[in-house]
């Protein structure tokens, strides 16, 4: 049914325009599919995948008539799309895989870089004069069978490089510049080690000795019947990919560098089974959970209670508090959060100043947990009491005068009226607000990187885990933080908090849902 | 009105006036104490709430100009705050931008057509909307170092990486926006579509127009997120010239380089900007929050 009145709303649309259109979609889409080709030819079959998908559903939105109104949406979907969901589900995808800084590349790249090692070989040898010519060096070479060769100009050499060197005619002048003695030469070998001279033929020459250049060999080549599997040209021995290690392997050593395969449910079993991994997820996870809870009910009742406080007329000057109070939901949160990281520096803290003053004591709040994990709850409550006070004024104004009123006239208390008549009428259109913040405060990633980082560390953990991480920060460390960086390992974990999230979220709607029925 | 005030309604004032005093005190504390830093010389001294020799060296500092200490050695500036600060204010605006222009279109959908999947699709926002960013910061890590390969100004480590990151956050403006679209009656559009418009027409010139506040608010809104957001740039961006203010401002309390009150001074030189745009725009924003916050 919806259909009919979007093609209706595309004929009034399209007077003369379309050919327009569709030659901007044409055009947008060679560039796309130029792309597809690129990335399809590199390997990067996902990333084909979802531009070819992105761009078929674009061009069907743009150029059909049936299409008109997602024409709207699909602009913002495309994004919500592209930087949400497609990460989310690539998110998943490598927690079952062992990417990570040791697993980085693809089996084909690695398979490229083994077989573009090389080593000096050592048959067949080419004498060298070096010469100076200005800041510049200059190599003459020369075989046994005497033909000369001249390479051009280096200067002085830190890391590879690779230079071209041309036949020197014999006939010619020969070369320029002044040839330098051996000490000279000497004093230049570190630069002579970088270079690799591309001979005419196309070999590689590299230092042999002080005296001679030598040739470069491949140390693998590619076995016929089967490319992925390489042999040791040296030695013959074979390398094979280890397809569950994620490495090329000659049965005992593993020989760098690393390419990413499909683990299965290793990384989730490592989760629940390594004692290393499943002791601190633990312990994490509950902290988490408390974390969330106690912000949320710590800035509820400070919110509450202030809007209360500030709602009631007596108090003159009202406008003046309010701006006062919202400050710290004014000010950046990561300006507000390194503050704090300041004030409650154990040494140069403004807060242990005044504590060692006032009573001579000076706590530990980065070192110890129980005080660390206070201050990150304080900290908590004073950035996020602001917006319970926001919400809570919005719902107070929806509360009529009148009950107040005859609960006065029964002589009733503030308590009183606070129980009996304030938070039941309230509850209800704040408890979806309630859960949600609970989501916010369990992925805030924000407080934790910025005030501790986690610290102080726990014991026996195998990745770096603290005390007052919360899951995503946890997250966040294994995959950006540490040595050894293991993406698989943290996307695995970043699953698990999908789920969560996901629960809260299916709580929210049902609850939502019940409240507008209701 | 006439309310029935308890007899002791005058010391019960006084007490609610003096427990808001003293926890306005407690709340504005931090802020108290870093305006008093920022004016102290050095960045290890200790003092009262005032500083008893007030220097500007901080500020100096923190507006990129070098320092000459008393005894004539001169403090360079560390960090170049100013540049952050206008990286952080170029991304904000690009991305509340095109946050804005989404948002519209897509918003106008939702509340004035009707299509296929229409609900369905409302329904992925609100759940979508749950999830952020740093849920999949690997992925997105990873999705920015391939688009760098083939656009490199929307690579690792650049500006416009960041800029496109935070369109992904526009589920919940959608919402916003849509709320208000419902609540302008579409006579007027009916009116319009029967003189020929189509429905771009109504939307540009009829209902865009009568929207202005939202769209504000919305922009506002956008801009103070991403002004704020520290988990997507802090992974995408490395090289000093290319933070956001979010990222480089920590470097200042880096335990091997404290510099407690050069943080200060850049602190409030960085804050003080976007703390009085929220404070001016408090009222649209508050609404903007409660009314999308009731309805999500």
């Amino acid at each position: 049914m919806g259909d009919e009145t979007c093609s209706q709303s595309a004929k009034s649309d399209q007077n003369g325009k379309s050919w327009l259109a569709i030659i901007l979609v044409g055009l947008i889409d060679i560039v796309l599919l130029y792309g597809i080709t690129l990335m399809y030819a590199q390997g990067e079959i996902a990333f084909a995948l979802l531009t070819l998908f992105l761009m078929a559903c674009g061009s069907w939105v743009f150029i059909s008539q049936r299409g008109y109104c997602y024409r709207y949406v699909f602009p913002g979907l495309l994004g919500v799309f592209t930087f949400i969901v497609f990460p989310l589900l690539y998110t998943i995808n490598i927690a079952f895989t062992n990417y990570g800084s040791n697993n980085l590349l693809s089996l084909e790249r690695v398979r490229e870089i083994h077989l573009a090692k090389t080593y000096s070989s050592g048959d067949g040898s080419w004498g060298f004069r070096l010469y100076q010519e200005g800041g510049g060096y200059h190599l003459v070479l020369e075989d046994n069978d005497g033909n000369q060769f001249e390479t051009l100009s280096f200067g002085e050499l830190f890391e590879p490089v690779s230079i071209q060197a041309a036949p020197l005619k014999p006939d010619s002048a020969g070369t320029t510049g002044t040839p330098l003695s051996m000490r000279e030469i000497i004093k230049q070998r570190s630069s002579l080690k970088q270079l690799t001279i591309i001979m005419p033929d196309g070999t590689g020459l590299v230092l042999a000795g002080l005296r001679k250049f030598g040739p470069l060999s491949k140390i693998y080549e590619a076995q016929t019947d089967n490319p992925l599997i390489l042999t040791d040209t040296r030695t013959g021995e074979t390398l094979y990919p280890d397809m569950n290690s994620g490495f090329y392997t000659d049965g005992t050593n593993e020989v760098g560098p690393g390419f990413s395969v499909y683990t299965g449910w290793k990384n989730f079993n490592e989760i629940f089974s390594n004692p290393g991994i499943q002791g601190p997820f633990f312990k994490i996870f509950v902290w988490t959970v408390i974390f969330s809870a106690l912000s949320v009910v710590f800035t509820l009742i400070i919110g509450l209670l202030l809007a209360c406080l500030i709602q009631w007329e007596p108090l003159k000057g009202n406008g003046l508090y309010r701006m006062l109070l919202i400050l710290p939901y004014a000010v950046p949160a990561f300006i507000s959060i390194l503050i704090f990281r300041g004030l409650f520096n154990q040494n140069f803290g403004e807060i242990n100043m005044l504590l060692e003053l006032l009573f001579g004591i000076a706590p530990e709040w980065f070192s110890d947990e129980t005080l660390a994990k206070s201050m990150v709850l304080i900290v908590n409550t004073w950035l996020g009491y602001p917006y319970m006070m926001i919400l809570a004024i919005g719902l107070l104004k929806a509360i009529p005068d009148d009950l107040y009123e005859a609960s006065a006239i029964d002589g009733a208390t503030p308590w009183q009226n606070l129980t009996r008549i304030t938070i039941p009428l309230i509850i209800k259109p704040l408890t979806p607000l309630l859960i949600a913040s609970f989501a916010f405060n369990f992925n805030n990633l924000v407080l934790i990187a910025l005030l501790t980082g986690g610290g102080p560390d726990l014991l026996g953990a195998t990745t770096p885990a603290g005390a007052t991480d919360l899951l995503v920060s946890y997250t966040f460390r294994i995959a950006f933080e540490s040595y050894g960086q293991d993406y698989g390992l943290a996307s695995a974990i970043a699953t698990l908090i999908f789920l969560i999230v996901g629960l809260i979220a299916w709580l929210n709607m049902r609850v939502t849902r019940r409240m507008q029925e209701g | 009105m006439a309310m029935v005030q308890p007899r002791n309604l005058k010391y019960r004032v006084w007490y609610a006036r003096i427990a808001l005093w003293l926890f306005l005190a407690l709340i504005l504390f931090p802020f108290l104490m870093i305006i008093s830093v920022s004016f102290r010389s050095g960045n290890f001294a200790t003092g009262s709430l005032i500083p008893e020799n007030p220097s500007l060296e901080h500020w100096y500092l923190a507006f990129g100009i070098p320092w000459e200490n008393p005894d004539g050695s001169v403090t360079e500036p560390f960090f170049p705050v100013l540049l952050w600060l206008w990286n952080s204010i170029k991304v904000a605006f690009f991305s509340s931008i095109l946050v804005l222009m989404l948002s519209t279109t897509g918003a106008y959908a939702f509340a004035r057509l009707r299509f296929k999947f229409r609900e369905h699709m409302l329904t992925a926002m609100m759940i979508l909307q749950m999830f952020p960013a740093v849920l999949a910061l690997v992925a997105i890590y990873t999705l920015f170092d391939k688009i760098g390969d083939y656009i490199p100004w929307l690579g690792i480590n650049s500006l416009g990486s960041v800029t496109i990151a935070y369109i992904g956050g526009i589920a919940l403006h959608i919402w916003l926006i849509k709320g208000y679209f419902e609540t302008i009656d579409n006579s007027l559009e009916e009116a319009a579509a029967i003189d020929g418009a189509t429905p771009w027409q109504a939307f540009r010139y009829v209902l865009l127009p009568l929207s202005v506040p939202i769209l504000a608010v919305v922009f506002i809104l956008a801009f103070i997120a991403s002004i704020g957001e520290y988990p997507v740039a802090s992974i995408l961006l490395h090289s000093m010239d290319k933070l956001t203010l979010a990222v480089g401002s920590q470097q200042y309390l880096n335990p091997q380089n404290y510099l407690w009150g050069d943080f200060a001074a850049a602190a409030i030189l960085s804050g003080l900007p976007i703390t009085i745009i929220f404070l001016a725009c408090q009222r649209w924003i508050v609404g903007g929050l409660t009314s999308g916050g009731v309805k999500g």
